[in-house]
This record gives C-alpha cells, sequence and structure tokens, in this order.
C-alpha cells in the first residue's frame, strides 16, 4: 500500500515537471520565433528604406542620409542596437520635415514606397515589443527554483532583450508622451 | 569674380570645414572678389554680413557620430534661391559627399563647380551604398581640391576622379604678435606642447620623458602645456620633485592658444604619426616659436626638413631632449630657426592659399560659362 502511494506520488512529480519543461521549452520556441519575425521586420525595414533613397523621389542630400543609414543597420553583426536605432532616427529627421508629404504627393511611386515604408518600421515596433514581452515571460520562469534547480532550461541560451529607439513621432511634437504606435506622418 | 561658397555644416557651431569657408571667404574679398557664403544657420542667428543663412540644421546620425546638416527639399528651394540671387561666376562647395547643402548645391546647379575634399572617410561601404545617388551630382564639378593626401585618397578610392592638393591656409597674422603668459617664458626656460593630452599619437609621455631627463641638471626648466584632458594623469608620470615645474593649462581659448606659443622658448612636437598636415605646427611657426619635431612625413615637409624647426628621431625621448637642449642653450640657432619658420609659414597664409584657390577657379570658370539653376 505504502510503495503504491510512493509510486503514485513520484509518478505526479514526474508528470508536473516534465509539463513544466515543456512549457519552459514552448517559451524558448516563442522566443526563437518571436526574434526570426523581429529580425525579418528590421530587415525588411532597411531594404524598403534603401529602395526610396535609391528611388530618386527625395533630394540627393536626404537620399545619402537614409542610405548610409540603412545599409549601417543592415551591415551590422554584433551590437545592431545603435545602428538599428540610427536608422530611426534618419528615418525620423526625413519624415518630419515640414511639408515632406505634400511635397511628394503626386510623384511617380511616392505614395506606395513611403507607405510600405511606413508599415515595415511599424512591423519593427510591434516584432520587438513580441520579442521582449517572450524574453521577458522566459527570463521570469528561468528563474522559478524547480526550473533552475533542476536545470530544465538545459543549454538554451538565456534570451535578451532587444533595445532600440524605433518610435517615429516626432518627440517634441508629443510633448515627451510616446505614442503607442509609431506614425511617420503627424 | 563672384564666388559662391557652400558650407554643409552650421555655422552656428565651431568646426574644421565652417574655419576653412570663413578664412578663404574672407582672404577672397581681401583680394577683391564678391563673395557669399550659404550655410545651415537659423534665420534670425547673428552671422557676418557675407553668410546667407540656408535654415535650421538637423541633428541626425551621420558618420559614426551625430552631425548637424541641412537636406530636404525646402533647403533645396533655399540653395535654389540664392543661386539665383547670387549670379555667381563660379560655385565653390565644401564636402560634397555629406548629405547637406554643398551636395544640393550640385544637384540644382549648373555651370562652374569646383569642391573641396576635407575628411577622410575610412568607412567606405556606406560611402559605397550611396555612390550611385552621389555620382549623378558629383559629376557635374568641374574642378577638385583636396586638403590633405588622406582627403585626396577618399575621393579616389571611393567615388573615382582626382584631385589637386591645396592645404588649408592660416591667417599668419593673427598669430605674429601676443603678450606672453605672466611669468613666461623666463630665465629657466621654458618647452611647450600643444595638444590631447590623452591621445597616445599626440606623444606627450616622450615629452614628458624627456622633460625628466632634461629637468635634472636644469633646476630652471619648465614645461608649459595646452589642451584637453586629464591633468592628474600626465602629473603622475612627472616624478614628484619636478611637478611643480609642469603648468597644464588645460582647454585654452584662442587667443590664449597664441599667447601660449609666444610664453615657450622651444615649442615641441612629438607626434607619433597621424597627422595628414601638422596644423599645431604650422600655427607655431606663425607664432615664430623655435620648434623641435618628430620626424614624420607630415612634419617633415613643413618644416621643409629641418630648415625651418630641428627634427628627431620619432618616438625617442632621449633624442628630444638632446635637441632641445641644444636650443635652449644657442639664442642665436633658436632666432635662426624661428626667422626660417616665419618665412616658410608664408606658403600657409590664407592670402596664398586662396591665391592657389582663384587660380582653381579661373581654370574652370571660362571654359562653362556662368552658375546657373538647373532644376
Amino acid at each position: 500500500m505504502t510503495s503504491l502511494i510512493v509510486i503514485v506520488v513520484l509518478a505526479v512529480i514526474g508528470v508536473y515537471i516534465s509539463w513544466r519543461a515543456g512549457r519552459l521549452d514552448r517559451l524558448h520556441a516563442r522566443v526563437e520565433a518571436a526574434r526570426f519575425a523581429l529580425d525579418a521586420a528590421l530587415v525588411r525595414r532597411s531594404s524598403v528604406a534603401l529602395e526610396l533613397a535609391a528611388s530618386g523621389l527625395l533630394d540627393p542630400a536626404t537620399s545619402v542620409l537614409l542610405a548610409g543609414a540603412a545599409h549601417d543597420a543592415r551591415s551590422a553583426q554584433e551590437a545592431r542596437e545603435l545602428p538599428e536605432s540610427d536608422l530611426t532616427r534618419a528615418l525620423r529627421a526625413v519624415f518630419s520635415q515640414p511639408d515632406f508629404r505634400a511635397l511628394l504627393a503626386g510623384r511617380e511611386g511616392a505614395e506606395e514606397l513611403l507607405s510600405e515604408l511606413e508599415s515595415a518600421a511599424h512591423q519593427v515596433f510591434l516584432a520587438r515589443k513580441f520579442y521582449n514581452d517572450a524574453v521577458a515571460a522566459t527570463q521570469a520562469a528561468r528563474q522559478r527554483w524547480l526550473v533552475s534547480m533542476l536545470r530544465l532550461a538545459g543549454r538554451a541560451p538565456n534570451p535578451e532583450f532587444f533595445e532600440i529607439d524605433d518610435s517615429l513621432a516626432p518627440v517634441s511634437e508629443t510633448g515627451g508622451l510616446t505614442a503607442d504606435l509609431p506614425h511617420l506622418t503627424t | 569674380m563672384r564666388i559662391g561658397l557652400v558650407c554643409p555644416y552650421t555655422w552656428e557651431v565651431p568646426g574644421g570645414v565652417r574655419e576653412h569657408v570663413s578664412g578663404l571667404a574672407e582672404a577672397l574679398m581681401e583680394m577683391g572678389h564678391e563673395v557669399s557664403v550659404i550655410a545651415p544657420a537659423d534665420d534670425d542667428a547673428e552671422l557676418p554680413p557675407y553668410v546667407v543663412p540656408a535654415g535650421r540644421a538637423v541633428p541626425v546620425p551621420y558618420n559614426g557620430s551625430v552631425a548637424r546638416l541641412a537636406f530636404g527639399f525646402l533647403s533645396a528651394s533655399r540653395v535654389r534661391r540664392w543661386l539665383k540671387d547670387g549670379d555667381f561666376d563660379v560655385l565653390h562647395v565644401h564636402e560634397p559627399a555629406a548629405p547637406s547643402l554643398s551636395l544640393l548645391a550640385c544637384w540644382v546647379a549648373d555651370g562652374p563647380i569646383v569642391a573641396t575634399m576635407h575628411a577622410a572617410m575610412p568607412r567606405s561601404r556606406a560611402l559605397h551604398a550611396a555612390q550611385p545617388i552621389l555620382a549623378s551630382a558629383l559629376e557635374k564639378i568641374s574642378g577638385r581640391i583636396a586638403v590633405a593626401e588622406a582627403a585626396r585618397n577618399t575621393l579616389v578610392e571611393h567615388l573615382g576622379g582626382d584631385a589637386v592638393l591645396i592645404p588649408n591656409g592660416i591667417n599668419v597674422a593673427k598669430f605674429e604678435k601676443a603678450e606672453p603668459l605672466p611669468g613666461f617664458p623666463g630665465t629657466g626656460g621654458t618647452l611647450g606642447f600643444l595638444g590631447r593630452l590623452d591621445e597616445p599619437r599626440k606623444g606627450l609621455d616622450i615629452l614628458l620623458a624627456a622633460f625628466v631627463i632634461l629637468a635634472a641638471e636644469r633646476p630652471g626648466l619648465r614645461l608649459l602645456i595646452a589642451g584637453r584632458g586629464d591633468a592628474d594623469e600626465v602629473l603622475e608620470q612627472v616624478p614628484a620633485a619636478y611637478r611643480d615645474r609642469v603648468v597644464l593649462l588645460g582647454q585654452v581659448s584662442d587667443a590664449d592658444r597664441v599667447r601660449m606659443l609666444h610664453s615657450v622658448d622651444v615649442f615641441c612636437a612629438p607626434n607619433t604619426g597621424g597627422e595628414s598636415f601638422g596644423y599645431v605646427l604650422v600655427e607655431a611657426m606663425a607664432s615664430g616659436a623655435p620648434i623641435v619635431a618628430s620626424d614624420i612625413d607630415a612634419f617633415h615637409q613643413v618644416l621643409r626638413g629641418g630648415e625651418a624647426g630641428e627634427l628627431f628621431e620619432t618616438g625617442n625621448p632621449a633624442a628630444l631632449a638632446a635637441a632641445a637642449s641644444r636650443l635652449l642653450d644657442d639664442p642665436a640657432r633658436r632666432a635662426e630657426l624661428a626667422g626660417n619658420a616665419a618665412a616658410a609659414v608664408r606658403e600657409f597664409d590664407w592670402s596664398v592659399v586662396a591665391r592657389d584657390v582663384v587660380r582653381v577657379y579661373q581654370a574652370v570658370a571660362p571654359a562653362v560659362g556662368r552658375v546657373a539653376v538647373a532644376l
């Protein structure tokens, strides 16, 4: 009788631990998928920025500025946060020129390219939010005593937050408040 | 001639290119030319009468730091208006590859365009990405000038084409006369150094080692140092007994910089390399300071192989100490070197440099007519 109880208790504990391990595994998979989406969003943003720079729609000074920033962001291997933030700042400077939209209105292909860039920047904002959310959940789960004591995370690397400036709302005009969603035109 | 100069960086913040443009503009006006400069600046900024503001510069990440630039269609239309009003014989843009007014001026103008390249741009890959965009605007430039070999190499390697070398000018008259700092140079002898304290290639540690060698046998010898950096770190390299003979001025104003150069018996330039031109040396020459400098290419050239200043083996404190010692004991030789330096430095005076620039203008101007607005 006692041995049966021991077996049942051990079985319950075993099931519980494997359920916890499975949860952690799912969290790691979520981080990985979110990272993949974030990388894709960043690559798309710099590609569209380069496309706009090369389109001939803008003046050459703006084009050179944009091309340099997009190129730096795309070619960065380690420490990507800085060049990606720089690209955001370059985009913000370009899009917050007075009458920027109005001056480009009616030019062939301008509207499509600008809205594509706008949506690419929006994707970066969303993807980064979801990625950091997954990282926070995973880091919290890894710090639980059962997980850390039994080393349920195994060799999976501890995921890190990706911190960049990705708000395209002009800082001054929002009066210091960060808009929840980035927008290129005010 | 009617000359339009374009400065890409904001007029309100001092910097190398801005200094160059104002020095050139004033020298050209002195020669009797009509000059107008357009530069990013607020409309209500206090500007010299020859500067036209192109509107506020926007701080943006560029080339690894934050630069204040003017770009966009509105800036382009300000340049267009300035070109129309100016009716120039020649348009002279500075740093045309920077995403700012100079590039815009190349874009909207037609006719004789001269460009001066200032900086070496090692971050060539980003420049490469922008190359197709730059190409169509830079193709219009008919005469190119580089201020130093490094700037010329950037042009040759990344943008194509070649340039004539015309160095930066300085206003020699501003350096010729000044009151020495109180108590200097004194009777025991004073060595001088000008430059960043913490940048190894400026070679301050070599000079400090040489000073320690000399200080032992010359009880009155002092060392006068001007430049940005941590003073305590410098003093740590000197034995405690000699520390009160090392005077650190920190970063000094332009006026005090000249006074400092007039306060020394021997000016030392112990740089170990990386200088493309040797501005410090030219300023010391204009101030009439006897010079001891390391034998790097740039200094060798500026000092005419040792005629306008003693050269010592680069990086060798004992050689520096020996050369400085000889000069400290020989006032006649010091006067001779100072005289040679004052003569040699004339070639870097804006009045001479500007004449070379005008020759470039004359070479391009008659061939292509006046400056017109293309777009």
